[in-house]
């Protein structure tokens, strides 16, 4: 038998938040943290989580896994569960709606600060704008960022200033954007994020590199843009 | 039961953030409508992300000589002869507009050494119809292709200020008393309150719904919601009996491997290494239409030459191909192999399965997403309010099947078409009656009937009883009797899916609610697929039965249209009319 120790909290319910615990038999299968879950739902219809594509490349069931950020769909018992205990809680440092559900606002309005779309001033070919096999390998690493706010939610940098570090998922998807050949808003990019906070928050703690499901390196790109800035100013 | 609703008001709502919805959603503010995309999900968690291989289109890439008119030649073969000719001549010829457009967004395509967008080889894909070879037509973002073209879309609607009404789930149309499609009463997940959004134009662009079997590639989130909103409201839909089975699905997992795994140079084998495709299609070999690999895989495994300790699935050999041919071109797929197959593509064959993919079946309507009405074999009328595009929609570019890399084609073309359709009949000055409170009150019944559950039948245990029935009745292979056996089941279900117990009535992120009201979604297009199927008595395409096994031209070489008031199964002519050119007739469909 395996023990769950789940995050619960309903706003219209409970007064402040707790932790329940199941038991729960996984026939000896090494289940997915989804598969516990869904099971766990059968008999449980008010336990709340956010679930897509189970294949960890929609990112809706980030959360946090014995201690670790990860997406549920993706992460096997044998690599989580230690002494037959599961302890599941939401990502940290959000709000949460309803138990393992959090209010993601914040992460998604420092994602739309940077402008994640191609901003070109030239007028478009009849064609694709052609790029190289090797201007477009710089985009490998960045643009696989599937939104899961795994990487946000465990920075330090962004748990103090969620409302001005735009946090490693925003500042990878930055640089996606610095990186492509085919953008001409390389100066108004930067100008945007000159400022103490946007980007030089990011001490290097590299929690984000860690927990990422899809293996990015956010701090890498986080890098990159801080020699484009300091390039930019001598 | 009279329900006093917030209402919110836009000139078109469009129901579904996927690739479809958000390229309609674009199209419409773009053109200075007042539009709300709506969609039970952030949008980038759509189902379109979990797309791999790429979209197929004409763009002379690979080949500069390559030609739309030999994509168009594919895609009504690979159809089996019912698709559309005139909305896959629009397809294919509108198509590399549309992925240039795609591009102009910012979708990270893979590059050749010229700098031009990548492109693979894709299963029936041929040059100068069908005689020149092998075609390599599906543009490429590496194995990512959905994540990068979703990513890219709703990118480019945040560029053009779309507004976007993020896990709101749609519960029903509303009608006004002329029958004018005007809104959708829908719930926000996250407070748990109800609204009618009241629109002019209401587009369904809510996908597929896959999660009718059990095994299948689809999202936990594709139940069919639109279609099952238009079935509810007496809509007839069309070739619903038509479901594809992709060759390669994981097997037990039922996540998808692309196809494009076959197209740069892997293959099936069976329990004794045997290439055996090589049999079924001795020229395309493993890169024949879908049905046709799905099928011979199950005959392999049924004569008993499957893999495996219970000999129930084959192998997809992919290490030949060397390790920078697989990190480079395939890292997804090493990635999906890894997980959940515990296989390492590099060194092993990848144990795979035909799986539940995709609904070539949907609403009815023409080029520009209106639905349609078929009042006989060669009628149709308008349903005016009513668009459709995408998965949900049956316009019909795939027919009896789809070709990879086609359903990416379709939704932004067809997303596009809809939001130029639309925007048309507005500036034309289109007018419809507001809603009376009894309109309103009509599409609040379903819910009002689940929120009032005192007691009733567990909605998991009767989801995984209809997945199970439509499992094993409905698939690969179909035979009357057996489907007969099916539909009793069915009739039987519909009892308990119209007696759910909703055990949580609270407000916020009530996914128990959601989940019964995606169940009963889930029910109506299963109900649809059943009698299609059962009705449909020849074999094509992905519908192949045992006791038919003949395509049947002389009856059947018609779309089916399931009427639901009367439980009814028509027929409805294909057209065979495209605008430039003369039609391909049907020919015999070999590989």
């Amino acid at each position: 038998m395996l023990t769950v120790s789940i995050y619960r909290y309903h706003p219209e319910l409970d007064a402040k938040p707790y932790m329940q615990d199941f038991q729960i038999d996984t026939g000896g299968k090494d289940l997915m943290v989804l598969d516990v879950l869904n099971l766990l739902k059968i008999k449980d219809r008010g336990l709340a989580y956010r679930r897509s594509c189970r294949e960890g490349v929609c990112g809706s069931d980030g959360m946090n896994i014995n201690g670790t950020n990860g997406l549920a769909c993706i992460t096997p018992l044998s690599k989580v569960v230690k002494n037959n205990k599961l302890t599941l809680r939401p990502l940290p440092a959000l709000p949460v709606i309803r138990d393992l559900v959090i209010d993601m606002d914040q992460f998604y309005k420092q994602y739309k600060k940077v402008k994640p779309f191609l901003l070109n001033d030239t007028p478009a070919p009849g064609i694709e704008r052609l790029q190289s096999p090797e201007e477009r390998a710089k985009l490998d690493g960045l643009y696989e960022c599937i939104l899961c706010a795994c990487c946000s939610t465990a920075c330090p940098s962004f748990w103090w200033n969620p409302d001005r570090f735009i946090g490693p998922a925003g500042l990878l998807q930055a640089y996606r954007f610095l990186a492509d050949s085919r953008d001409t808003a390389t100066e108004e990019r930067l100008a945007d994020l000159d400022d103490p906070f946007s980007v030089f928050r990011c001490h290097g703690i590299m929690n984000c590199v860690t927990v990422c499901p899809k293996g990015l390196n956010p701090t890498k790109a986080i890098g990159h843009i801080r020699n484009m800035l300091l390039t930019r100013a001598t | 039961m009279t329900n006093i609703l917030r209402k919110m008001s836009y000139e078109a709502i469009v129901i579904g953030g996927g690739g479809a919805g958000m390229r309609a959603a674009l199209q419409l503010t773009e053109a200075g409508l007042k539009t709300a995309c709506i969609t039970k999900v952030f949008p980038t968690r759509s189902h379109t992300v979990s797309a791999q291989g790429g979209i197929t289109c004409a763009i002379a890439s690979n080949d500069p000589n390559d030609d739309w008119r030999w994509h168009m030649y594919d895609t009504v073969k690979g159809s089996d002869y019912i698709g559309d000719q005139d909305a896959i001549e629009y397809m294919c010829s509108v198509g590399p507009q549309a992925v240039f457009e795609l591009d102009h967004m910012g979708l990270p395509f893979s590059r050749t050494e010229e700098g031009r967008i990548y492109q693979r080889p894709f299963g029936g894909q041929s040059k100068n119809f069908g005689e020149g070879g092998q075609a390599a037509r599906t543009c490429a973002a590496a194995d990512r292709t959905g994540h990068a073209l979703l990513h890219a879309l709703y990118q480019g609607n945040l560029k053009g200020g779309t507004t976007f009404l993020n896990e709101w789930f749609a519960v029903d149309m509303v009608q006004n008393d002329d029958g004018v499609i005007v809104g959708v009463v829908a719930i926000c997940i996250e407070s748990g309150e109800t609204v009618y959004i009241e629109a002019k134009a209401t587009v369904l662009a809510t996908g597929g719904a896959g999660r009718i079997y059990q095994s299948t590639t689809n999202a936990l989130i594709n139940t069919g919601d639109g279609v099952a909103m238009g079935l509810r409201m007496g809509l007839p839909v069309q070739d619903m009996e038509m479901w594809q089975f992709h060759p390669t699905g994981i097997a037990g997992a039922g996540t998808l491997v692309t196809e494009g795994c076959r197209g740069e140079g892997g293959y099936l084998i069976n329990k004794d290494g045997e290439r055996f495709m090589e049999r079924y299609a001795p020229n395309a070999k493993d890169l024949a239409g879908r049905d046709v690999v799905a099928r011979s895989m199950v005959l392999e495994i049924l004569e008993g030459r499957g893999c495996g300790p219970n000999g129930d699935h084959v192998l997809l050999k992919l290490d030949h191909l060397g390790e920078d041919v697989l990190e480079s071109k395939l890292p997804g797929i090493c990635e999906l192999s890894r997980t959940f197959a515990h296989v390492d593509p590099i060194f092993e064959p990848v144990p795979v399965v035909p799986t539940c993919h995709y609904m070539m079946g949907g609403l009815p309507t023409n080029i520009g997403g209106q639905v349609l009405y078929p009042e006989s074999e060669s009628e149709t009328r308008i349903i005016e309010g009513l668009y459709a595009c995408g998965e949900a929609a049956c316009v019909s570019v795939h027919g009896a099947n789809r070709l990879g890399g086609n359903s990416l084609l379709d939704l932004v073309v067809f997303g596009r078409a809809a939001g130029i359709q639309i925007e048309k009949s507005m500036r034309e000055g289109y007018h419809a009656e507001a809603a009376s409170q009894a309109n309103v009150d009509a599409a609040m019944v379903r819910l009002n009937t689940l929120n009032r559950s005192e007691s009733g039948e567990s909605i998991a245990e009767v989801r995984e009883e209809l997945q199970k029935t439509m499992q094993l009745y409905f698939g690969v292979f179909r035979e009357g009797e057996s489907m007969q056996k099916g539909l009793e089941l069915l009739r039987e279900l519909r009892i308990k899916v119209a007696n759910l117990h909703l055990q949580d009535k609270t407000g916020a992120f009530n996914t128990d609610r959601i989940e019964a009201l995606e169940l009963q979604n889930l029910f109506e297009v299963a109900f649809a697929t059943a009698i299609s199927a059962e009705q449909r008595k020849e074999s094509r395409g992905a519908h192949a039965r045992n006791d038919f096994t003949e395509r049947d031209d002389e009856n059947w070489l018609k779309h089916s249209v399931y009427y639901p008031t009367e439980e009814r199964l028509g027929k409805r002519d294909v057209n065979f009319s495209p605008k430039t050119m003369d039609a391909f007739p049907p020919k015999i469909r070999t590989y």
